[in-house]
C-alpha cells in the first residue's frame, strides 16, 4: 500500500483506503474504494494530480493524492 | 404537474432546461455553476407545467449545500415526475445518481444526455435493455442541439400521469456504486476509442513550460481585448450622457437642491451604464467562452499549486480573474467554493484585486504622470500584497479543506447562443444589485455636495491623510470613493482645483494616493454583494481589513517611493 503521489504519470493503481472525511467528498465526485484510478499527468511545482477514474477525469491537489492509499497493479499480483 | 431535472454536475441539464424555459439557468462547463435552483413554467404538448432545474449532484448524500438544496426538494416538494439526466459519456458514475432516485416512490425518466459525444467516444449504449432492467422509461437526448427534447417531456407528462414508481429498495453508496458499474458493463459496449484529440490538446495546455506560457498569452489576450473595447465604446457612451443629462437639467435651472439629486440620480444611471456595457459585457462574455471550452477547469488546474501558497486552491483562481473586471461579480461567484472558510477567503482577496474602476485611478495618476512602468510596478505590488494577505490570513483560518478535487470535462465547441445567456444572467446580478446602490449612492453625494460640507470629511479623516503625507483635500475624493472608485479621480479635481494634478500633487503623494485607492474599502456595491453572500460580520471584518492593508501598503509605498 502507499499513497497516490508515489504512483508515476501511466500507471494504475486501485484506490484501498482512504479516511472516511475525505472518502465523502471523493463520493461525490463517483470515487470509490476498489475503483481503478490511472494517473495522466502531474502539473509542476507541487500541483495537483491528472488522474482517470470510470472514464471521467479528476484533478487532485496534492494534499488529496498524498491521503489515498493505493495498491499498483505488481503489488496486488 | 411539476417536472424536476435532476443530474450530475456538467451532465447537460441546465443545457436542457435552458432549452424549453428559454435560457433562465446558468450553464457552464465547470462542476457547481448551478447552486440554487430555478424554477419556470413551460408549455410541453398543450399542458402547462413547472419545471424546476435542481443543482447538479453526484449524490443526494453529499452533505454539500448544492446536495443538500436538491434533496430538500425533491423530498419537500410536490414533485410529479423527476427527469434524471445523465451523461451518457459517463454513464458507470451518472446511474449511481439514478439507482439513488429510483427509491423515492416518484416516477423517474432517465434522459441519455450528450449520446453525440458519447457515440464519438465509440460508446453504443443498450437504452431499451437498461430501461427493461430499471423499469424506467429510458430516452435518448441530446440538449445541446434540441434532439430528443419534445419526446422527453411528451414521456414524462405520461409517466407522470400513470404515478408508476419503481419498487427498487434504497441501499448504501457502495451497493448502489457497484450495481452502477454493473449495469454499464452490461449494456454499454465501448467501441473504438479515439479521444486522442483531447488529449492531444492537455498535452499542450497542461505542459509545465507551455501550459503557463499558454495561460499568460490567454489572460493578456484576454484582458487586451476587454479592456480595448471598453476604451473604444466608453467614451461615446459618456458624451451621450453628458447630452442627456444638460437636456435633462436645464429646465431646472442650476444650484438648487432637486436639480442636484436629479443630476446625481443621472451620474448614477450613467456610471452603472459606462461599467457594464463596455467593461463587464465583455469581461463576462470573454470568461463565459473561456469556461464553456472547458478551459477554466485547466486553469484551476495550472495554478492549484499558486493558489495553495496563499490558503486556498485552484477553484478560486475564478473569483480573482473576475476581480479585475469588477468585485461584484467577483464576490458572487465565490459561491462556486464547497467550504465556507475558503468562500470566506476569497471574497476578501477578491475584494483586493484592482476592478476596472481602480484602474482608472492607477492609469489616470501613476501611468499619466510617472509612466506605464510605474503602473506596472504597482500592479506587481499589488499581487504581492494580496499573496502576503492570503498568507496571514491562512494561519489564522488554517486550511482544513482536503484540497482540490475537480472534474476536468472534455473540450466543448461553445454556442453562442449560451454564451450571451450565461453573460446576461451575471450581467443581471449586477444590473439588480449594485446598481441601484450605484444610484442612491450617487443622489445622496450630489447632496452632501450641495450642502457644502466637505470640509467636514476633509477634517474626518484628516489622521489618515496626514500619515500618509497628503493634502487635506483629497479625505472628499477618498471617502466619495467608497461610493464609486472613479469618483476617487473624478473628484480629486475638483478637490485639488485643478485637471493638472502634476501641479498639485508631487509624484510620491500621487504614487501613494493611487496605493490607497487600489487596496481600501471596496466600493458600496461590493460591499453589499460581501453582505450577501457572507454576511454582515464578514462584510464588517473585511472591509477593517482592507482600510488596514490599504494604509499599511501605502506608507510603505511612501517610505520606499521617498527614498527612491
Amino acid at each position: 500500500m502507499q499513497s497516490l503521489l508515489n504512483v508515476p504519470n501511466g500507471q494504475q493503481a486501485q484506490l484501498v483506503s482512504v479516511s472516511e472525511r475525505l472518502l465523502r467528498k471523493l463520493k461525490q465526485y463517483g470515487l470509490h474504494p476498489g475503483d481503478t484510478l490511472r494517473v495522466l499527468r502531474s502539473a509542476p511545482w507541487g500541483g495537483p494530480l491528472l488522474v482517470e477514474v470510470n472514464g471521467r477525469e479528476l484533478a487532485l491537489g496534492r494534499s488529496v493524492a498524498e491521503n489515498l492509499f493505493v495498491e499498483t497493479e505488481c503489488e496486488l499480483h | 404537474m411539476r417536472v424536476a431535472l435532476i443530474g450530475q454536475p456538467n451532465c447537460g441539464k441546465s443545457t436542457l432546461f435552458n432549452q424549453v424555459a428559454g435560457y433562465k439557468a446558468e450553464t457552464g462547463n465547470f462542476s457547481g455553476t448551478t447552486v440554487t435552483y430555478t424554477e419556470s413554467r413551460v408549455r410541453v404538448a398543450g399542458e402547462v407545467i413547472e419545471l424546476v432545474d435542481l443543482p447538479g449532484t453526484y449524490t443526494l448524500e453529499g452533505g454539500s449545500p448544492a446536495e443538500e438544496q436538491a434533496a430538500r426538494y425533491l423530498d419537500s416538494k410536490s414533485v410529479d415526475v423527476i427527469v434524471n439526466v445523465a451523461d451518457s459519456t459517463h454513464l458507470a458514475s451518472a446511474l449511481e445518481l439514478s439507482l439513488e432516485l429510483l427509491p423515492l416512490k416518484k416516477p423517474v425518466v432517465l434522459a441519455l444526455n450528450m449520446l453525440d459525444e458519447a457515440a464519438r467516444l465509440g460508446l453504443r449504449i443498450d437504452g431499451e435493455g437498461l430501461a427493461r432492467q430499471l423499469n424506467v422509461p429510458v430516452l435518448p437526448l441530446v440538449a445541446s442541439k434540441g434532439r430528443g427534447v419534445k419526446q422527453l417531456f411528451l414521456k414524462s407528462l405520461e409517466a407522470g400521469r400513470k404515478k408508476q414508481t419503481s419498487t427498487r429498495e434504497s441501499s448504501c453508496a457502495e451497493a448502489r456504486h457497484q450495481l452502477a458499474k454493473e449495469l454499464a458493463r452490461q449494456y454499454v459496449t465501448q467501441g473504438e476509442r479515439h479521444v486522442t484529440w483531447r488529449d492531444r490538446i492537455d498535452d499542450v495546455l497542461l505542459h509545465p513550460v507551455w501550459g503557463y506560457a499558454i495561460l499568460l498569452f490567454v489572460l493578456y489576450l484576454f484582458f487586451q481585448t476587454v479592456y480595448g473595447i471598453g476604451k473604444v465604446t466608453e467614451p461615446p457612451l459618456l458624451a451621450f450622457f453628458d447630452l442627456i443629462t444638460k437636456a435633462v437639467l436645464t429646465p431646472f435651472g442650476a444650484g438648487n437642491l432637486f436639480s442636484e439629486i436629479l443630476l446625481g440620480v443621472l451620474q448614477g444611471i450613467a456610471a452603472g451604464v459606462a461599467i457594464v456595457l463596455p467593461y463587464l459585457l465583455p469581461f463576462l462574455f470573454g470568461l463565459g467562452l473561456l469556461e464553456d471550452i472547458g478551459y477554466l477547469p485547466r486553469v484551476a488546474f495550472l495554478m492549484d499549486t499558486f493558489m495553495h501558497r496563499i490558503g486556498l486552491h485552484g477553484k478560486a483562481i475564478v473569483p480573482f480573474i473576475l476581480g479585475y473586471g469588477c468585485n461584484v461579480p467577483a464576490v458572487m461567484s465565490t459561491r462556486t467554493l464547497e467550504e465556507p472558510r475558503d468562500r470566506y477567503l476569497a471574497a476578501a482577496l477578491a475584494t483586493l484585486v484592482p476592478c476596472a474602476a481602480r484602474l482608472a485611478v492607477v492609469f489616470g495618476l501613476v501611468a499619466f504622470y510617472l509612466g506605464p512602468l510605474a503602473a506596472f510596478g504597482l500592479y506587481l505590488f499589488n499581487l504581492i500584497v494580496i499573496a502576503l494577505t492570503g498568507r496571514v490570513l491562512s494561519k489564522i483560518m488554517p486550511e482544513d479543506t482536503p484540497g482540490l478535487i475537480l472534474e476536468m470535462p472534455t473540450y466543448r465547441v461553445p454556442t453562442l447562443k449560451n454564451v450571451l445567456s450565461k453573460s446576461w444572467f451575471r450581467v443581471r446580478e449586477f444590473v439588480v444589485e449594485a446598481w441601484p446602490i450605484l444610484i442612491v449612492g450617487s443622489a445622496v453625494l450630489s447632496v452632501l455636495n450641495y450642502l457644502d460640507v466637505a470640509y467636514v470629511f476633509n477634517w474626518l479623516v484628516r489622521p489618515v491623510t496626514w500619515l500618509m503625507g497628503l493634502p487635506s483635500e483629497t479625505g472628499v475624493p477618498l471617502i466619495f470613493g467608497i461610493f464609486r472608485k472613479e469618483l476617487s479621480l473624478v473628484m480629486l479635481s475638483q478637490a485639488l482645483g485643478t485637471i493638472n494634478f502634476g501641479s498639485a500633487l508631487t509624484k510620491v503623494q500621487m504614487v501613494v494616493y493611487a496605493t490607497f485607492v487600489m487596496f481600501y474599502l471596496p466600493c458600496l456595491a461590493t460591499l453589499s454583494a460581501l453582505k450577501r453572500e457572507l454576511g454582515t460580520r464578514a462584510m464588517i471584518a473585511i472591509g477593517a481589513l482592507t482600510v488596514v492593508i490599504a494604509l499599511a501598503s501605502a506608507l510603505l509605498v511612501r517610505g520606499i517611493a521617498s527614498i527612491i
